[in-house]
């Protein structure tokens, strides 16, 4: 028997259709936390025009862990669909408060080159706003930091397959 | 036609034919329990208590293959049942199992006997739900059976508000179901059949492991044709004893922590391992590493997430074991020669002529393997036997001569003591005609003794045999062998009950037994009585179960000898 290890750590984007009902997601977090696995995030919402609800949750183990993940999420009753993405559009979303106070020389160029914008401001600060894939994301937060955020908000990943 | 909720779930368990229902009543159940007086489609047994009445209805699930269903009240009711819930969910056991709630206005309140309930059911069932309208409760009540008995079976559980049982709605009960998100595989791929029958060819030792998916499935007629067509050799987990029937030659026996020592090597040994159906549990394999080194894995399985999850599995096939060997052995009869086989299965025979599973029986006392191997040679097919968990539990496997599948009712996967007796009430009122035994211990048999009073009212005559050890037997053997003797809490000989006053005092009988002779006349006497029995005999303390695989070890590496 072929008990090879299979330890590399992978990360894998999985999204997965479930019936919009109550009490889903607590099925679907209790899983992961009373198997051990990891969510590195996770994002809901309703599926547009049905009774199904789209969650993407982005994860990481061996192989034997992450094909034990899809397969526990098939068998979840509401489950309907497990979509493991290989190729697929990924994009998270960060929202940065800054103070007004900051010198902002640079930051235009910095939005423009992450197709950043200026999401809104108040008296005192304000909100840029980027979408991208994750490594760019962090890439972003970190180039961001020159200016003082007051605070950083990211949103989970959201994925599309192509 | 309107019904009110309560209406409505005896109405759908009429419907879903069934005939008993085991529970145990208070405040946020008392709706539907007033509709269960007023109706005469099914037997309603109260236990004394509601961990008893999840085991009762999960003994009669095991024993018949029918779902089991049971009723708690709201908080301590509920959580009295989880035991219940989690020891059906590990050994897949078709079960239904409704709850009272609190008023849903009152939900999230911390009202008197709140608790989320489905909450904590979720990781110890199949599926379960909330009931938050009366419109959805026939169809919850028919998916809930239905996901129940279907696929890989296991527990549902229906928790319904209060106000819910008794808010009135329209009750149509759908006669069939389909359900977009859930839809079990049955049919194995006849490409993967084709090639599995290929390798069986191939292979010059391979060995066939059984598991209690074998007789989930119904399947257990279909293994023993392929077994003997073959002359494959096969071994049985806990869950499938009986599968193969102990008189078949081609058995092994048990396999794992404390399965015979021919099993352990047929294991070992083997260049191609046949799963049917088990979950690879680690009291089987062992030390991974080393389990069947050799051996190419097949796995038939109807749940795919069984497959691959503790071994890499070359031949994978996801499907209903009855289904998958119905198209496999018109390929098997033209492809296999079971000569093939033949030094391979003379090997395993010399196995068992070198270390064949037994025990130094003696005069001065009773040792715990001959009462099971009497009451074997007394009542043989006529009883079904089910345990509690321990030393006594392992010595029934290996010892009691089962002749068929659903014959041993045993917690398996969960190992609850506890389970034996009301599972044993639950046999009973699934075969009336049989004899059902639980085989217990001094310690398991305290863990649900207020039974007694449901078997004495109820008229569910269960012989309880206890193989008194004056120990936790079980946990005593590992200290023996790992902790030095030091017997941290196990010794139980300082003080007992009097188990035939105890006995006698729910109105049952009792016999304390010292010999042989003793033993004999008192299970005739018990297997004549009408009333509950409690057999409480006298075994030899210091015995171990045999051979034994330590925790962790490898499966042929087995400990052969009583530690002195
Ligand atoms: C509810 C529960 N608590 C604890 C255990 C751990 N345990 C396993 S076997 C055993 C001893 C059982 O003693 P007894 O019923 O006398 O059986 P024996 O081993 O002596 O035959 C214990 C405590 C368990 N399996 N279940
Ligand atoms: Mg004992």
């Amino acid at each position: 028997m072929a008990n090879s290890i299979k330890n590399e750590e992978i990360r894998r984007v999985l999204s997965v259709i479930v019936t919009n009902e109550d009490g889903v997601l607590s099925r679907i977090s209790g899983l992961f936390a009373g198997r051990g696995y990891n969510i590195d995030s996770l994002t809901v919402a309703p599926v547009p025009e049905t009774d199904f609800s789209r969650l993407t949750i982005v994860t990481c183990g061996n192989a034997r862990v992450l094909e034990q993940i899809v397969k526990q999420l098939h068998k979840l009753i509401p489950t309907y669909k497990v979509i493991e993405s290989v190729e697929f559009v990924e994009k998270e979303m960060a929202l940065v408060k800054i103070s007004i106070n900051e010198d902002f020389n640079g930051l235009d160029a910095m939005l423009k080159a992450y197709n950043g914008t200026i999401a809104d401001s108040g008296e005192n600060f304000i909100v840029v706003m980027v979408a991208d894939n994750s490594k760019r994301i962090a890439n972003f937060l970190k180039a961001i930091k020159r200016y003082n955020p007051i605070e950083i908000v990211r949103s989970g990943s959201v994925a599309l397959d192509i | 036609m309107d019904l009110n909720g309560s209406q409505m779930v005896v109405e759908a368990l009429h419907k879903e034919s069934v005939s008993v229902v085991f529970g145990y009543p208070g405040g946020a159940i008392m709706n539907v329990y007033d509709e269960i007086y007023k109706q005469n489609y099914f037997e309603h047994i109260l236990t004394r208590h509601e961990q008893a009445a999840i085991h009762a209805a999960d003994g009669y699930a095991r024993a018949s293959g029918k779902v089991g269903v049971a009723f708690v009240t709201s908080g301590p009711g509920f959580t009295n049942a989880v035991t219940g819930l989690a020891t059906a969910y590990i050994d897949s056991v078709p079960m239904v199992v409704i709850s009272g709630q609190v008023p849903i206005s009152m939900i999230g309140t911390d009202a008197f006997q709140e608790i989320d309930a489905v909450g904590i059911s979720r990781p110890c069932v199949k599926h379960n739900y909330l009931v938050k309208d009366a419109k959805d409760l026939p169809r919850i009540l028919k998916e809930a059976f239905y996901i129940a008995r279907s696929g890989r079976p296991g527990p549902v559980h229906v928790d319904i508000p209060k106000d819910v049982t008794a808010q009135i709605a329209d009750f149509t009960y759908p006669d069939t179901i389909t359900m977009k998100t859930y839809k079990p595989t049955y049919k194995g791929n006849k490409r993967q059949i084709k090639k599995v029958v290929d390798a069986i060819a191939q292979a010059d030792r391979p060995i066939l492991y059984i598991g209690g998916g074998a007789v989930n499935s119904g399947a257990s007629e279909l293994v023993r044709e392929f077994a003997e067509f073959c002359g494959i050799p096969a071994v049985e987990t806990l869950m499938a004893r009986g599968v193969m029937g102990d008189s078949n030659p081609l058995l092994m026996g048990m396999v794992g922590m404390h399965g015979c020592y021919s099993a352990n090597m047929a294991m070992s040994e083997a260049d191609l391992m046949i799963a049917f159906g088990p979950r690879f549990d680690d009291r089987v394999t062992g030390k991974l590493s080393e389990f069947a080194k050799h051996a190419k894995v097949i796995h038939v399985d109807i749940d795919p997430s069984s497959i691959g999850k503790i071994v890499d599995i070359d031949f994978p096939i996801v499907g209903d074991l009855k289904n998958v060997l119905t198209d496999m052995l018109p390929l098997v009869k033209e492809k296999i020669d079971s000569d093939k086989y033949k030094s391979w299965r003379e090997l395993l025979k010399r196995y068992d002529e070198i270390h064949p599973l037994g025990y130094n029986d003696n005069k001065d006392n009773i040792k715990p393997q001959w009462v099971i191997e009497e009451v074997g040679k007394i009542l043989g097919d006529d009883a079904i036997i089910s345990t509690d968990v321990g030393q006594h539990q392992m010595w029934t496997a290996q010892f009691y001569p089962f002749s068929r599948p659903r014959q041993f009712i045993t917690s398996g996967g969960l190992g609850t003591m506890g389970f034996g007796f009301p599972a044993a009430l639950g046999v009973k009122k699934a075969f009336p005609d049989k004899v059902s035994i639980n085989i217990s211990g001094d310690g398991s048999i305290l863990m649900n003794i207020q039974e007694l009073m449901t078997a004495s009212v109820s008229k569910i005559p269960v012989i309880n045999i206890i193989l008194n050890n004056g120990f936790l037997g079980m946990v005593r053997q590992w200290q023996t062998f790992f902790y030095d003797k030091r017997y941290a809490s196990t010794d139980l000989s300082a003080m007992q009950p009097d188990f035939v006053k105890l006995a006698e005092s729910f109105g049952g009988r009792g016999f304390r037994v010292e010999t042989k002779e003793e033993f004999v006349k008192a299970l005739k006497e018990a297997v004549k009585s009408d009333a509950v029995c409690l057999i409480d005999v006298n075994v030899d303390r210091l015995e171990d179960v045999l051979p034994m695989v330590p925790a962790g070890g490898t499966l042929y590496n087995m400990i052969l000898e009583h530690k002195e």
